[in-house]
C-alpha cells in the first residue's frame, strides 16, 4: 500500500514535468452497453475523423481494451491531449445464452462469452492507470444498478476524477435527473453519443475534469 | 382487494445470513473466498454490512475467472443497500461509528448465483428480488 503510494506519488510528479498536461489517460467505463464505444468514437471523429471501434446491439462487442493516442480536443481555443482508453463493460455475470437472442451460434455465443468475461478483468485491471475516467450510464436504465456503484467507489478510492455521462437522452425513456439523483456529488452530463447531442458540455466538462488531474 | 402473483414451487437454493462478525477478521482475499463459497453453494446470501470498494472488484474479478472454469455458473447478482445517505454531519458521524466497528454495520449486501437470481431491481429506498423459475 505504501509503495503504492509513492509509486503513484513520483509518477504524478515525473509525467507533470515531462509531459506538462499533455495525453491526459482518460478511460470510458461503465455497465456494458451503455455507449462507451459511442462516445470515444464520436470524440475521435470530431478531432481526428477516424472512429475507435464498432459498436452493436449485443452486448459486451468490446472485449478487449483498446487505445487511441493522442487525440488533441480543441474547446473554445484550448486545446488538450489525451489518450482514449475505452473498457470493455464491466458486469457481475454473463451468460452466453444471453447472446443466442440475437441469432448467435452456441459455439460463437460461448466463445464471446468467454471474452467478455477477461474484459471485464482486464478493465478492472485498467483502473489504477487512469488519469481521468468518464463513466458511460444509459440514461435509460435505473441508475442504482451495483457495478456503477461499485466503479464509481472504486474511482474514489483511488482519487481519480470522475464525470458521469448520461447517454442516450435521445431515447424517450431516458431520465438524466434520476441519474444526478442517484450521484449528487458528481458531475452529470446528458448526451446522445449517437447524435451527438450536447457534446459541446460534455467537452467543457472534459476540461474542468483534466484540470483536476 | 390485493392481487397475489401465483407462487410457483421455489427448490434448489436457500437463503443464508452472514453477520460481518463472521467476516470483520479475514483477509480480502479469504472474505471473497467465503462468500463464493456460499454463493456456489446455490445461496443467497444476506451479509451484515458490506465489503469495501476494491473487495466489491475484487468480487467481481473472481466472479469473471470461475464463470471460465466452474460449469454452469453465470456469474452473480449483487446489490447493496445503505443507511448512510444523510447530511454531512450524519456522514460524518457514520464513518466514525463504521471506523469503530471496522465495517459500515447499517448496510445490508445481498448476492446471489445468477442462476438463481434473475435480477435485484434496486432504488434508494428498496430491494427488490426477481428469482428464475
Amino acid at each position: 500500500m505504501v509503495i503504492k503510494i509513492f509509486k503513484n506519488f513520483f509518477k504524478k510528479i515525473f509525467s507533470s514535468l515531462f509531459e506538462g498536461r499533455r495525453n491526459i489517460k482518460m478511460g470510458f467505463y461503465g455497465p456494458p452497453n451503455s455507449g462507451k464505444t459511442s462516445l470515444a468514437n464520436r470524440i475521435c471523429k470530431d478531432f481526428t475523423g477516424e472512429e475507435m471501434g464498432s459498436v452493436s446491439k449485443v452486448p459486451h462487442e468490446t472485449r478487449n481494451v483498446q487505445f487511441k493516442e493522442k487525440v488533441e480536443i480543441n474547446y473554445k481555443g484550448k486545446a488538450m491531449t489525451f489518450k482514449l482508453v475505452d473498457t470493455p463493460g464491466i458486469a457481475t455475470k454473463i451468460d452466453y445464452e444471453d447472446f443466442l437472442k440475437f441469432k448467435m451460434k452456441k459455439k460463437e455465443a460461448k466463445n464471446r462469452a468467454k471474452e467478455a468475461t477477461q474484459g471485464v478483468i482486464e478493465s478492472i485491471k485498467w483502473l489504477d492507470d487512469m488519469d481521468v475516467v468518464v463513466v458511460v450510464l444509459d440514461a435509460s436504465e435505473n441508475p442504482y444498478n451495483q457495478v456503477n456503484i461499485t466503479i464509481i467507489g472504486n474511482l474514489v478510492a483511488r482519487k481519480i476524477p470522475v464525470l458521469i455521462v448520461a447517454n442516450k437522452v435521445d431515447l424517450r425513456k431516458s431520465n438524466v435527473k434520476k441519474i444526478e439523483a442517484a450521484f449528487p456529488e458528481y458531475d452529470v452530463v446528458g448526451i446522445s453519443a449517437r447524435y451527438g447531442k450536447n457534446m459541446e458540455e460534455f467537452y467543457e466538462s472534459i476540461f474542468k475534469l483534466a484540470k483536476r488531474v | 382487494m390485493v392481487k397475489h402473483r401465483n407462487l410457483g414451487k421455489i427448490k434448489g437454493f436457500s437463503l443464508q445470513f452472514l453477520p460481518f462478525s463472521e467476516i470483520r477478521s479475514l483477509s480480502s482475499s479469504e472474505r471473497i473466498k467465503k462468500i463464493l463459497d456460499i454463493i456456489l453453494g446455490n445461496n443467497i446470501l444476506i451479509l451484515q454490512g458490506r465489503l469495501e470498494a476494491e473487495e466489491e472488484t475484487r468480487l467481481i474479478e473472481d466472479t469473471m475467472a470461475m464463470i471460465r472454469h466452474v460449469k454452469n455458473f453465470r456469474g452473480i447478482e449483487l446489490a447493496v443497500i445503505s443507511g448512510n445517505n444523510g447530511n454531512i454531519l450524519q456522514k460524518a458521524r457514520q464513518n466514525i461509528a463504521n471506523a469503530i466497528s471496522g465495517g459500515d454495520l447499517g448496510a445490508i449486501t445481498i448476492i446471489g448465483p445468477a442462476t438463481v437470481v434473475k435480477e435485484i431491481k434496486k432504488n434508494p429506498r428498496k430491494i427488490e428480488l426477481l428469482l428464475n423459475k
